[in-house]
């Protein structure tokens, strides 16, 4: 049974000026424990996609499967709780709530999740997992430096145990350095816990890391 | 950490932006309670100055029948219209009195000495007898009188007659039957040998049941007025009720001004609201990407509209009780009136209605975060 199974995958959106053909007939299965890599130029489809796989969005024919549900008659609070209980989302913009401390952004989905007793033991396991220093929990997000927030932003998308992680663009907004080492520590996760894992990425180096890579081209798999 | 401390947190990130929102609902509520507390204290005034007049029915000779006056045999009719009720006939007139050296003007009011007791109260001496020559003089007229010495005791002459002052009498305030305070209250019958009357003026029936106040002026009406209008018939509860109707339009009126400003209060914390949502697009985006329900953030923008309107109305409250005060003691010149359940219901309402007002507002502003595009959201800068 594959993670993610995507069986002829159309979306459309339709325009004043026609129809914009995001993605075009894909399919595609996801096993578990798979490190993934999806590549292709701007407009092929790569952000249509990965909504669709973060069910943030639900296809316009065609069927996906998301850890053994079917998406595209779900309501928004079922999708919902499907990205909340399933997914982990890495933003390139490591998109941490400003509001909140280190350990309160992982303890969040926890939270949603109605979890209580041991949640900030789990929270304090996951930081140290990902690297961040205790003397690190209680600061604001905007005070630690991109690699450190990118370590909280995973450890947050690993606090609800998900079936697998989304990564859009994890590295896109790090240096060479800093990047590199947060895909270490992507690859790590999958290595060591077996989480699957798919990024999406502009840069050719990361083909290294992965089992397999996709390619899109105008909403169609490349082989 | 619940969506209620987020949405603490977001409200003490936008400190000025919260306090200028809240200082609105202050306004607002302080607004409405103390124009409440204004009008029910004019209502309460108003109830004052017609004291004890509830119970009253009050027959007068009816206007332009030619009867100017009661004969005994008419007092005999209504008594008996009047049932088991204590009907006392009152004359009056106007005359000079004098009291040692010094002449003035007084208003004598003339009732069965026997019935006296039973339509005025007394503050000092004794209620005057049929057969002596005394009097009762009214509290006003007492206590302006203290440099010529009309006091308990003292002896003031009416045309070439001298009455001794018996009693004193309660200040009983504006009423519709008489108005003792400024005037001398004589016996009947002394009256009537002085000025050589056998008539009445007017005839106050006091009832004993508030309740029985419509029947027993429809009998008297039925009774008096057979063929022709012989009598006019006044109850005080018509009247006070038609005061009572005044002054609780002049409540509404004044309240409508206090929730005016509560609506533009209202309108702030729309604004407040379009503010915080418009500035966290993206923060939303991110919150309903990782799993956040669309009425959980629902949720977390009504509750900072719940905050903002709970210490607006709070502070509002505390404040009202201070302008209420001032308001009562400067515009109706008592204070005590503030301490009136009906005033102190007022500050309740202002506050319940401040927080009514904020969660208003706080429903579209909180609807449309919740029903961002979390796609769209996520792209937003």
């Amino acid at each position: 049974m594959p993670v993610i199974r995507f069986d002829n995958v159309s979306k459309v959106y339709p325009l004043p000026a026609g129809d914009v053909v995001a993605l075009a007939d894909v399919s595609l299965d996801i096993d578990e424990g798979e490190f993934i890599l999806v590549m292709g130029p701007s407009g092929s489809g790569k952000s249509t996609l990965l909504n669709i796989m973060g069910s943030l969005d639900v296809p316009t024919a065609g069927e996906v499967t998301i850890a053994g549900r079917q998406i595209s008659r779900m309501t928004d609070d079922e999708l919902t709780l499907m990205r909340r209980d399933h997914i982990g989302f890495v933003f390139q913009q490591f998109n941490l709530i400003p509001l909140l401390s280190v350990v309160e952004n992982v303890e969040y989905p926890l939270i949603l999740k109605g979890g209580k007793s041991g949640a900030r033991e789990r929270v304090a396991e996951i930081l140290q997992a990902v690297d961040i220093a205790e003397s690190h929990f209680t600061h604001k997000p905007g005070e630690l430096s991109g690699g450190q927030q990118q370590r909280v932003a995973i450890a947050r998308a690993l606090a609800n145990d998900p079936a697998f992680l989304l990564c859009d663009e994890p590295t896109g907004n790090l240096d060479t350095k800093t990047g590199t080492a947060i895909m270490d520590l992507i690859a790590r996760m999958n290595r060591e816990e077996g989480k699957t894992v798919i990024v999406v990425t502009h840069d050719p180096r990361m083909t290294e890391y992965a089992d397999r890579t996709i390619h899109l081209m105008d909403g169609r798999l490349v082989a | 950490m619940t969506f209620l401390d987020l949405a603490r947190r977001n409200i003490s990130r936008h400190w000025l932006r919260s306090t200028l929102a809240v200082i609105g609902i202050v306004i607002g509520v302080i607004a409405i309670a103390s124009m409440g507390i204004l009008g029910n204290s004019i209502g309460l005034m108003f109830d004052d100055m017609v004291s004890d007049v509830g119970d009253t029915i009050v027959v007068y000779p009816a206007t332009g029948s030619g009867t100017t006056a009661f004969t005994e045999r008419q007092i005999t009719d209504i008594t008996r219209a009047a049932g088991s009720n204590r009907v006392i006939p009152v004359a009056s007139t106007f005359d000079s009195i004098t009291v040692g050296e010094t002449k003035s003007g007084a208003m004598i009011y003339a009732m069965p000495a026997a019935d006296i007791q039973f339509l005025l109260d007394k503050e000092a001496g004794t209620y005057p007898r049929d057969t002596g020559a005394g009097c009762m003089i009214g509290s006003r007229l007492a206590a302006n009188s203290k440099e010529t010495g009309l006091k308990l005791g003292a002896r003031v002459r009416i045309g070439d007659e001298t009455l001794r002052v018996t009693g004193v009498l309660a200040e009983r305030g504006m009423g519709f039957d008489i108005n003792p305070d400024y005037a001398i209250v004589v016996p009947y019958r002394w009256y009537s040998n002085h000025y050589d009357k056998d008539e009445y003026d007017q005839v106050i029936v006091k009832v004993r049941d508030v309740k029985d106040i419509d029947s027993v002026r429809e009998a008297i009406e039925e009774r008096m007025n057979r063929r022709e209008e012989v009598v006019n018939v006044m109850d005080t509860k018509a009247i006070l009720e038609s005061v009572f109707a005044a002054a609780d339009s002049i409540t509404v009126f004044l309240m409508g001004i206090g929730a005016i400003s509560l609506i533009v209060a209202g309108v702030s914390i729309l604004n407040v609201m379009m503010m915080s949502v418009t500035e966290r697009i993206k923060e939303i985006g991110v919150l309903r990407s990782i799993g956040t329900r669309r009425n959980e953030v629902m949720r977390m923008f009504i509750y900072e509209a719940l905050i903002l309107g709970v210490v607006g109305a709070v502070i509002g409250g505390v404040l009202s009780f201070g302008t209420g005060y001032l308001m009562t003691a400067v515009l109706v010149g008592s204070p005590d009136y503030l301490y009136n359940v009906k005033s102190l219901l007022y500050i309740v309402f202002g506050m319940a209605f401040g927080i009514i007002t904020s969660v208003a507002s706080g429903i579209y502003p909180a609807w449309k975060a919740a029903h961002l595009n979390p796609i769209q959201a996520l792209r937003h800068e």
